[in-house]
């Protein structure tokens, strides 16, 4: 077990200095001389100079890579050019909503996704498990940004239910009632996850109710519910389970989208933003952190999974 | 005739499937005869009738320069086409060499199958943004961002069903008996990959539609003289209030094709070779 544990996470460290020097590679694809794009056009060419000899840029490609991912590893990723302030700070200051709109939206996946697929499994070719599997394709066909303004025209301005844009963060006036802020988001977010989910919680159903210690179960006289939520259900919970952590990850970049149309201030509209405002280092940040989180998720899943799970080897 | 018929044969065991058969014939007719069923000039400007609700001159309504919905609706359909056969053409043609060539020559194989798992890393959306910001927006740019999301799934798949093609006891026969890679790709491999790829194209097509949107949506695909559901709906936002068709019609029309071509990816899986069937995902 130790060694798989010390194998994944060398492999996982292995990917992980691929991915940065593709995002190292990021801000040097872009044309144009980087000291420019970090610093904007009106910067002077003493200020230029500067930043270059500060930065190493006058150094070989590959030592100002080291150099890079030495400050990177310092908690530096650069000055944000709009800001005029680290990035570290711009992400942070995004991060709560992010955050705090991915794990809502998970809770819907999980309270929506799972249970009706569980549902549509034990009716298996059934009207209701056509019709809910079907409605769940259709939740998978519809853009996300489409269902935030539909949500925003019928409950926000129709209705007037729920506020339409902004988020005040909860540790200001109104506290956890600012959750209010991000409801029509997570559910807009929630939509096409939960529909995968639902997909996936259904699938992995049906796949165990083929396996042989189901039928023995059945065979042994055991009533219709305990073969189900004993033998069928907690095995076949594993496989959603570990697509828990990759839809998490996901989130974090699907935010782009619903951000925008809800006008909260989270790291997806950052990212929006910032391409807006050619303000590359923040864009560099946070693909830098994103891809750090889903790798860190990739890791903690594949370990518990061996752990919940001795049958799985090391491929 | 037969050909033919097999085919088809998945659609109509199921009548929600010829449903979805129709709909992109529809939406392919459109995008052919645009000029021909489009009632009004897309891109005409009419100041005079600007956000009329639907109605007898103006079936699904006008914008906030007047133009006939309907119209933009129509034209729009080219875009959607355009982008999704690229993004296809371009996932499949890079995706399908990249994974054939990795199961077939081991050692090139898991450095590339290695690399693919770090690009994975990158969320879809995220790695389409940043190709955005490298190559600038445009339609042509936006085909290559999405579908550089989609090559890493498909080459993954190809790479998995080919090494399990290689194992197959006529290739091996084939190749004792001396084939060549060559004569075993285009007679072994190939002709055994058009199927499973079909149902992959159709489901890349489907999400292709919904990534393209998106990147519209955020002002950095289509440029705004070039209509496109997508940018439809990123003007439509600003009126949501008073001219809510605005936001219908287009949106209708993105979820009718994704709906459509995951029905199809289905309905095509559901005909495949049971031993591909679960590499494919879904049941």
């Amino acid at each position: 077990m130790l060694s798989f544990i010390v194998k994944r996470v060398l492999s996982m460290l292995l990917s992980l200095v691929v991915a940065s020097v593709i995002i190292f590679a990021f801000i040097h694809l872009i044309d144009g001389d980087p000291v420019y794009i970090m610093l904007g056009d009106t910067a002077t060419p003493e200020q230029a100079d500067a930043l270059r000899r500060s930065l190493g840029l006058d150094q070989p490609i590959f030592v100002q890579y080291v150099l890079w991912a030495e400050r990177v590893l310092h908690g530096d990723l650069g000055t944000s050019l709009f800001f005029q302030a680290p990035v570290t700070t711009a992400i942070r200051d995004g991060a709560e909503t992010s955050f705090l709109l991915a794990s809502l939206t998970m809770v819907w996946i999980v309270l929506m996704g799972v249970p009706i697929g569980m549902i549509a499994a034990m009716k298996h070719g059934s009207w209701l498990d056509q019709g809910l599997s079907g409605v769940a394709m259709m939740l998978a066909s519809v853009p996300t940004f489409w269902v935030g303004l539909n949500m925003i025209l019928i409950f926000a301005v129709w209705l007037q239910w729920f506020p339409s844009s902004g988020y005040p963060s909860i540790f200001e006036d109104g506290g956890l009632a600012n959750l209010r802020y991000l409801l029509l988001p997570s559910l807009t977010l929630a939509a096409p996850n939960a529909a995968l989910i639902l997909r996936l919680t259904r699938a992995s159903m049906l796949d165990v109710a083929r396996e042989d210690y189901v039928r023995t179960a059945r065979a042994k006289g055991l009533k219709p519910w305990p073969v189900v939520t004993r033998h069928i259900f907690r095995n076949a919970l594993l496989t959603v389970v570990s697509a828990f952590g990759f839809t998490f990850a996901a989130l974090l970049s699907e935010a782009v989208v619903t951000e925008t149309v809800f006008a909260l201030p989270g790291i997806g509209r950052l990212v929006v933003q910032s391409i807006q405002n050619r303000d590359y280092p923040v864009i560099q940040g946070i693909i830098l952190v994103v891809v750090v989180i889903y790798l860190v998720i990739n890791l903690i899943v594949d370990i518990s999974y061996r752990l919940l799970d001795p049958r799985v080897e090391l491929q | 005739m037969t050909r033919a018929r097999s085919i088809l044969s998945p659609f109509m065991a199921r009548p929600i499937s010829m449903v979805a058969l129709c709909l992109l014939a529809f939406v392919v007719f459109g995008a052919v005869f645009a000029p021909l069923l489009a009632p009004y000039e897309p891109t005409a400007i009419d100041p005079i009738n600007r956000l009329t609700p639907p109605g007898l001159a103006h079936l699904f309504g006008t914008d906030q320069f007047g133009r006939d919905t309907l119209s933009r609706v129509i034209q729009s359909a080219r875009m959607a086409l355009i982008v999704g056969i690229g993004v296809v053409v371009m996932a499949l043609g890079a995706g399908v060499p990249i994974g054939v060539f990795s199961a077939l020559f081991p050692r090139f194989g898991l450095v590339m199958m290695r690399l693919i798992d770090v690009l994975m890393a990158f969320p879809a959306l995220l790695l389409a943004l940043g190709l955005i910001v490298i190559l600038g927006p445009s339609v042509f740019n936006s085909i290559i961002a999405v579908a550089a999301g989609f090559l890493t799934t498909t080459t993954r798949i190809v790479y998995g069903l080919t090494l399990r093609l290689k194992a197959e006891t006529y290739v091996e026969a084939a190749r004792s008996m001396g084939a060549g890679t060559l004569w075993l790709v285009s007679r072994h491999i190939l002709p055994n990959l058009v199927s499973p790829l079909l149902v992959q194209a159709s489901f890349v097509f489907a999400f292709a539609q919904l990534s393209a949107a998106s990147l519209d949506f955020l002002g950095l695909g289509a440029p705004p003289d070039i209509p496109s559901w997508g940018n439809m709906l990123a003007e439509a936002k600003t009126f949501i209030t008073r001219a809510p068709w605005l936001l219908f019609f287009p949106g209708t029309m993105i979820v009718l094709t994704a709906f459509a071509l995951n029905l199809m990816g289905d309905a095509l899986r559901d005909r495949l070779d049971p031993r591909f069937r679960d590499m494919m995902g879904g049941e």
